[in-house]
């Protein structure tokens, strides 16, 4: 019995004790569940395919009996008559959510490096305060940023959207708690062939670091993508997407339909960010199977 | 006894001095750590020191902020009755949602790591979608008061009522629903921190574990998969904390606010009401320090107990 087939066990992604009855029962429990979880962004999907008359049946259906694309089409609209291009939106959009997911990764995973695996004179109060900064949520902060970016002359540019949301505590707890695992001896070793920390960082330390970087990068993009010009800025051609769309929503003339067409719409980019981060942790673990 | 002082002096000098030397020594450290503190300190640092004493002022945006002492605090805890509801509320439904919701965050980050592949990221995907959504018009058309929403009709299909129940209005059913909806949005950064965990477990380790007699799921994930997990376990709870006390949006956009009888007023909202509603941010800052204590708390608490769990 202790005879293991490693190498089979890993090509057939299996483990121990595995019972293919389980498993299907895994997968209908998650079934089930998933169903229930998918069930309200379904109705949103329909719903912004609704003509407007569908809204108001009794028994309210399930699907769309005539599907149109009118609400899509009501919030383009509203966006056109804008004096600005919708191109406009689209690249700031763009712009700032890119910028802020590559800033906030990059610097969040050197950061976090150093804060788990080296031991200098303020490494520990500095550990501490990303987790209060964390707990720390008051409705004050934000006048006290906006005062802050006033001082810096940043009010109505792009800094204003971008800057205040690269250093991301969060970003650089979850890549100091994945970080902290590696084992010394690794990061030992690469020191004694000569390595300077960014290297170990770069090279050794990132590279196993994958999974945790992929998810870094999902809850980046996902939250500089609903990034909004809100009061810090005001000029029609820096505004992002999130807030024209949301104005779109709110003027439309079936208030339901195109609310949920605007939300169905953000809803793309995040999920095929996802997608692909996702596909990458599973596809890396799949081929590397075992690190160090 | 001036000799114990003096040898303590003496070794506080050579401690500064040791200090220095450190930091010498990690300047790579100070670099490496720079791009990101530099940032943090400009947008996070500076804006929160400057709100700790805004708690202790009156100050309505349009004047500058006066000195009150402790009148914000004594008003809050004697006087405000509805705060006090606020508190009940926001624990009850932090004690609901916070529990439930981390045991669900691993459970089915568990359970999906089991799947194959393929099916990880599909069902990765469905459950953290909710999340990403921002879908409350669905949720307000599911409960809605009236024949037209979903549950409603379904019910009254079925024949177990008979007139539409208003879900969003009657105060015995508003803290509920409230809590069904934050269910479901919750399994966000916890959720995703896990599964990441989950690929992050070296394989080796179930290898060699099936050599040594490991023969169920459950051995495997008791012996195995929780020890090395953690780091990721603590993540997860700390951000189930956040979530879970300074939940205020989902009622504010699904029950309406304020809403009845103040049955889904957490205190984050009441922060909400004072702040943005009737400009009295001294007071909505010392509300927001109240919170921040119990969540400073509730997070001590909890780390102790992760850890002893860990070890």
């Amino acid at each position: 019995m202790a005879q293991v087939n490693t190498a089979r066990l890993r090509a057939s992604n299996k483990q121990a004790g595995r019972k293919i009855g389980g498993t299907i029962g895994i997968f209908v429990f998650l079934l089930v569940l998933g169903l229930f979880m998918v069930l309200p962004i379904y109705l949103a999907v329909v719903m912004s395919i609704k003509p407007v008359e569908e809204l108001f049946i009794f028994p309210p259906k399930l699907y769309a009996i005539e599907p149109t694309l009118e609400n899509f089409g009501q919030m383009f609209q509203v966006l056109k008559s804008n004096q600005v291009p919708f191109s406009r939106y689209v690249f700031n959009s763009i712009f700032v959510t890119v910028s802020v997911t590559i800033c906030q990764c990059v610097f969040a995973s050197m950061a976090a490096f150093v804060l788990a695996k080296c031991r200098f004179p303020g490494s520990k109060i500095i550990n501490s305060i990303i987790v209060v900064a964390l707990l720390y949520q008051s409705n004050v902060i934000y006048i006290m940023q906006y005062m802050v970016m006033a001082k810096l002359g940043m009010i109505n540019t792009y800094w204003a959207l971008i800057l205040p949301s690269i250093a991301s505590p969060m970003g650089l707890f979850l890549m100091r708690q994945s970080i902290g695992q590696v084992p010394d001896a690794m990061i030992e070793a690469a020191k004694v062939d000569g390595a300077g920390l960014f290297r170990i960082c770069w090279q050794v330390v990132m590279p196993n670091q994958k999974p945790a970087l992929m998810t870094l990068i999902i809850f980046a993009f996902q939250a500089a993508w609903n990034i909004q010009a809100g009061t810090v800025v005001f000029d029609e051609s820096l505004k992002t997407l999130p807030t024209v769309v949301t104005q779109a929503a709110s003027s439309g003339l079936a208030r339901a339909g195109v609310a949920m067409a605007a939300a169905v719409f953000m809803l793309v980019p995040p999920i095929v960010v996802f997608m692909i981060a996702q596909k990458n942790v599973i596809e890396t673990m799949a081929h590397s199977g075992i690190k160090d | 006894m001036p000799d114990k002082d003096n040898i303590g002096r003496k070794s506080a000098k050579e401690q500064r001095r040791y200090t220095w030397l450190a930091v010498k020594r990690n300047k790579a450290c100070y670099a490496m750590l720079a791009p990101f503190m530099i940032f943090f300190l400009i947008f996070t640092v500076i804006p929160v020191v400057m709100s700790l004493p805004m708690g202790f002022t009156d100050f309505n945006m349009a004047q500058s902020p006066k000195f009150v002492g402790l009148s914000n605090y004594t008003t809050l805890f004697l006087s405000d009755k509805i705060f006090t509801q606020s508190i009940r509320v926001t624990i009850v439904f932090a004690l609901f949602t916070g529990p439930v919701s981390y045991v669900l965050c691993f459970l089915l980050a568990w359970l999906i790591n089991e799947l194959h592949p393929k099916l990880k990221t599909v069902f990765t995907l469905i459950f953290y979608a909710p999340s990403m959504a921002n879908v409350y018009t669905v949720w307000q058309l599911i409960f809605s008061g009236d024949t037209y929403g979903y549950i409603n009709s379904f019910l009254i299909n079925l024949g177990l009522i008979n007139s539409p129940i208003q879900w969003l209005t009657d105060s015995n059913y508003v803290l509920g629903v409230t809590i069904v909806v934050q269910l479901w949005i919750s399994l966000g950064a916890g959720f995703l921190a896990l599964r990441a965990g989950f690929q992050n477990i070296d394989r080796s380790q179930y290898e060699a574990g099936a050599i040594e007699g490991i023969k169920t799921r459950w051995q495997e994930l008791i012996y195995i998969t929780i020890p090395s997990m953690g780091p990721q376990l603590m993540f997860a709870a700390v951000m189930q904390i956040v979530s879970s006390f300074t939940a205020g949006t989902v009622a504010q956009n699904l029950v309406g606010f304020p809403s009845t009888d103040y049955k889904a007023h957490t205190i984050m909202t009441h922060a909400y009401d004072y702040g943005w509603v009737r400009y009295e941010m001294g007071y909505a800052s010392a509300i927001c320090m109240v919170l921040f204590v119990v969540m400073f708390v509730a997070n001590k608490l909890i780390s102790k107990l992760l850890s002893k769990y860990m070890d």
